[in-house]
């Protein structure tokens, strides 16, 4: 009952959805504001229904209802209840309504939210939001429905993929959704300003803060992939420039080339058609994305299952929604009005800078993942790996660092770049003691790691320069400068937060590729092992029983000078019902690194020993933190009142003049 | 297909172990076990595809592992190891696509987009400042001002 | 010239599209490698005989007739729903059908023969998988026809169905100038 339930509630958001991308949008054309109004009312409709359906397939899971394929194909009964509701959205089905749920979600706050919109683009952008959300409902219905029901109830499920039963399952995809899916809103109000022919500052001030927000979460999203990789998979590893992974950066990289030339939208009225066809590009992208996880084109450890059929729906889909913005931007863009001018170096010209790299390493990922699919349609066979964007990829990073440190020093329209410079003086010292420190405690490791880590040192302190020029350290008394620091809007330490969070990503990712320590050998219980100045001594190894698995686990105690650092517990699962074989690695972190342990299978060649293989990660924590410093920093720019609110708050005017220029 | 989802869930599932290299597998000298190493590292699992041979857990891929660790300690540069591979199982094996008509595209586009972006931004740029010169104001012009003041 | 740049966007997309569609309508499967060493000459090598028989397989035997090599293992399970198409084959082709055991023990290669027959004039122990690796293989079964000459015409890196028999084998052997 309650499935059907489910079914019904799906049915009937496809037709909310169907007149939520037609009234508005007439409404819209003829001024008619109750007709205008009903997009609202149509989105918070279509929001509930869709929960609605989304809680009866939870509920269907929870209750390990197995009549219903979704739950035999993903759950079994012995699974503990967490990994019950995460399966929710471990597979095709159910990751495709959590998706349209996501979509109903923005479309609904839009909805709530959006009164300071005016009436003709919010029910413009609301009947795109619906047209989206039609496409992927309709696909559903037809090739993808999680409510079908099985004629003959098997006892019991197949259970969900080894793999997938970890929290990670709980954060990622949903995080991940909320950033991909939330660019959905840039895309509708994109489309929606082309329909009206008109982009001003004020449709910049008012898609910033959506931006921002999918921004935010898909960084989030794409870093809980990272984090739970290196967890699980047990080669350390936090990325592999997988298809998949790739079609989870790509929007990354155009939505924060998005969020920055939606900037100089806001505060120089220029770069506005560039915007839009990004706003455009980049929920395309998000949609390649989709495609390439569930169509079977390019193979990945990440794939759903292989199935050209939804393939061919879903190209469908990137086809209409795409095609019809490009199409439309084709026609309507060059009838808008060219905006500010303003000289190369300039804030503007930083910005366009940053554009340009940012998508240039996004075509690059694009290229890398998806010719070698292209060649073999047409009988070659080429295979394009992680050699191939390091290559490509990184070199493209060394001006993006550059330019990221100096960028925001600039003023706007035309800027002194010698006085940018020399405020960064103390940035060009930091690297200096950096480089030296460096290479002076690792000078036999790789020389790579001297530019990285002055790479990473440049950004912190030029980020935390922005914000001491901005408050005149050094120029005024400290209590004055102290006041200035208070009365800054959110949104500059926002962005100070996140540019230095890039710095910290990497310097971590430096440590970790650059200076791992790794030590593969048997060990037999009561064997001990030096490794990067700690003593790792097994323990021993036994049987473990878990609630749907069975387990070797073996204990290591760490110490170092003789004091115990810590006590790990990696274990070799056997999981039921699939009988997959899964490893749970031992880690301990004090921040500034990683220990890593995996117990292995006993060594042929030794009774009693097994294969063990540690490691010792340096910074690796810091890729992660990173990201969440990145996070923190997006988040307290949206919390910034004006960007909200949509127009300018008055500020109380200090004693020491104007407030500098932003 | 059945092969290659059978496979595909061995790898995934034995995806989990760190690098898949056992211990009786590495080479003693460990400047030439770190050479192996970063050979394979360049090299994809035919079976797994989606990882390299060091990190496959796969059956078949130990013994590839194998011949890379002969070849290298038999003295065999990392050129000729990967060429041997390459021999073998063509284009695909090379996690670093070689440098041919058909990968032009791979390797040329991204040099080739950067280059292109920055010459029109920097082109539409410059159409735009060409337009904001001020004009300098005439001698009527000035005296007009000169008596407004 | 303007308005050419803002065409650009769809016109790149609507290429793309095509793209992304030639290989799901064509579907390919992704999974298959193709081989460099087809109009190669086979790879030089010399396989020590299954326990108790005369002869193994050699590089040289692969001459002077049209013939097939397969490569099977006992732990193969797709292996054993070609075996009965192998048979077939042996008796309609009257081509020989060389055969190289990958990575077995000679106990289980002889139970599974006994089992589900012996299609093959020779077979060659490839223990240590080397000679395989040389052949470009990739795991089991892969078959391959080797020419008069000595040189690989055709390989395949997935069982032989009764329809690959049909459609390719057959039709390639008689190309080649097998009777």
């Amino acid at each position: 009952m309650i499935p059907e339930l489910g079914q019904f509630a799906l049915v009937l958001a496809a037709l909310v959805a169907l007149v939520q991308s037609i009234v508005p949008l007439v409404g819209a054309a003829r001024a008619n504001a109750r007709w205008m109004a009903f997009g609202s009312s149509a989105a918070i409709a279509q929001c509930a229904l869709i929960v609605v359906a989304f809680l009866t397939l939870a509920y269907a899971h929870i209750v390990s209802d197995f009549s219903v394929q979704n739950v035999v194909e993903n759950s079994f009964a012995a699974m503990p209840l967490l990994y019950k509701i995460t399966g929710v959205w471990g597979n095709h089905e159910g990751s495709m309504l959590l998706w349209v749920m996501i979509l109903a979600f923005y479309g609904m706050l839009i909805g709530v939210f959006g009164s300071n919109l005016p009436r003709g683009l919010k029910a413009r952008v609301l009947a795109v939001q619906g047209m989206v959300g039609l496409g992927f409902l309709t696909f559903i219905l037809a090739t993808s429905d999680p409510f079908a029901r099985l004629a003959d109830a098997p006892p019991d499920g197949q259970g969900l993929n080894p793999l997938l039963q970890d929290p990670g399952l709980a954060f990622h995809p949903p995080f991940l959704y909320l950033g991909y899916v939330g660019f959905s809103v840039a895309f509708s109000f994109a489309v929606a300003a082309l329909i009206e022919g008109r982009v001003d500052p004020a449709w910049a001030r008012w898609v910033r803060p959506w931006t921002l927000a999918a921004w935010s979460a898909l960084t989030l999203g794409v870093a809980m992939g990272s984090w739970w990789a290196y967890y699980t998979l047990g080669w350390g590893g936090w990325w592999s420039w997988d298809p998949v992974e790739n079609a989870s950066l790509m929007p990354w990289l155009a939505g924060t080339a998005l969020l920055h030339s939606a900037i100089v939208v806001e505060k120089r009225d220029a770069l506005k058609s560039w915007t839009i066809l990004l706003a455009i590009l980049t929920f395309s992208l998000s949609l390649v994305g989709t495609f390439l996880v569930r169509s079977g084109l390019t193979t990945s450890v990440h794939s759903f299952a292989l199935d050209p059929e939804r393939g061919i729906f879903v190209l469908g889909l990137l086809a209409a929604a795409t095609g019809g913005a490009l199409t439309l931007y084709a026609i309507r863009a060059p009838s808008l009005k060219v905006g500010g001018l303003f000289q190369p170096i300039s804030r503007e010209g930083a910005l366009v800078l940053n554009n340009l790299l940012l998508s240039t390493m996004c075509a690059t990922v694009f290229i890398g993942t998806l010719f070698p699919t292209f060649l073999s349609a047409i009988g070659v066979t080429v295979s394009v790996g992680p050699p191939y964007f390091n290559s490509t990829f990184l070199p493209l990073s060394i001006p993006m660092v550059a330019a990221l440190g100096v960028g925001p020093l600039l003023a706007w329209k035309r800027a002194d770049l010698g006085g940018a410079l020399a405020r960064l003086k103390f940035a060009a010292l930091a690297m200096a003691v950096v480089v030296a420190g460096v290479y002076a405690i690792n000078h036999r490791g790789p020389l790579l790691a001297l530019p990285a880590m002055a790479g990473a040192i440049w950004l912190i302190v030029s980020a935390i320069t922005e914000i001491a020029a901005r408050i005149r350290l050094g120029q005024i008394p400290l209590a004055h400068s102290l006041t200035r620091a208070a009365a800054l809007p959110r949104s500059a330490w926002g962005t100070m937060l996140a540019h230095a969070g890039v710095g910290v990503m990497i310097a971590g990712m430096t440590g970790t590729a650059l200076w791992t320590v790794e030590r593969i050998q048997a060990m037999a219980p009561g064997d001990s092992v030096e490794l990067a100045g700690y003593q790792v001594h097994l323990d021993s190894v036994g049987p473990v029983k878990g609630p749907n698995y069975d387990a070797e686990r073996g204990i290591f105690t760490v110490t170092r000078n003789g004091k115990v650092v810590t006590t790990l517990t990696p274990e070799r699962r056997t999981v039921h019902p699939q009988e997959q074989a899964v490893t749970n690695i031992g880690i301990h972190t004090d921040f500034l690194a990683d220990i890593y342990a995996v117990i292995g299978e006993p060594d042929p060649g030794r009774p009693g020993a097994y294969v063990t293989r540690l490691y010792h990660h340096p910074l690796v924590p810091w890729i992660w933190v990173g990201a969440v410093i990145m996070v923190l920093g997006g988040i307290l720019s949206l919390s910034d009142r004006r960007l909200r609110v949509g127009a300018p708050t008055r500020r109380p005017v200090h004693i020491h003049g104007a407030v500098s220029a932003e | 297909m059945r092969r290659f989802l059978l496979t595909l869930l061995t790898c995934v599932g034995l995806a989990a172990p760190a690098l898949a290299v056992n211990p009786d597998e590495m080479l003693k000298d460990p400047a030439q076990e770190t050479r192996a190493e970063a050979i394979g590292r360049q090299l994809r699992c035919p079976v797994c595809k989606t990882e390299s041979i060091e990190e496959s857990d796969a059956d078949f891929t130990k013994d590839l592992r194998r011949v890379v660790r002969e070849q290298v300690a038999a003295g065999k540069t990392n050129q000729q190891v990967l060429d041997f591979m390459h021999e073998r199982y063509g284009d695909f094996i090379l996690l670093r696509p070689p440098f041919k008509p058909a990968t032009w595209v791979l390797w040329l586009a991204p040099p080739a987009l950067l280059i292109l972006g920055g010459a029109l931004a920097f082109s539409v740029m410059r159409r735009r400042k060409g337009a904001d010169e001020t004009v300098p104001l005439t001698a009527a012009e000035k005296t007009e001002l000169e008596a407004l003041k | 010239m303007r308005r050419l740049i803002f065409i650009l966007p769809i016109l790149v997309f609507v290429g793309l599209v095509a793209y992304f569609a030639t290989p799901l309508l064509n579907q390919t499967d992704p999974t298959l490698i193709p081989s460099p060493l087809i109009d190669k000459p086979v790879p030089t090598f010399d396989l020590p005989p299954l326990p108790g028989h005369q002869k193994g397989l050699n590089s040289a035997d692969l001459k002077g007739q049209v013939q097939i090599v397969n490569i099977f293992a006992s732990w193969c399970i797709p292996c054993r729903a070609e075996a009965p198409v192998l048979m077939g084959l042996a008796k309609t082709a009257h081509v020989p059908i060389r055969g190289i055991n990958q990575k077995d023990k000679p106990e289980d290669a002889e139970a599974y023969l006994r089992e589900l027959g012996d299609p093959y004039t020779s077979i060659g122990m490839d223990a240590d998988r080397r000679v395989s690796i040389d052949w470009g293989a990739y795991g089991a079964p892969e078959t391959f026809i080797v020419d008069a000459e000595g040189r690989i015409r055709f390989k395949q890196a997935a069982p032989l169905t009764q329809a690959d028999v049909r459609d390719t084998i057959l039709p390639l052997l008689a190309k080649l100038g097998a009777k």
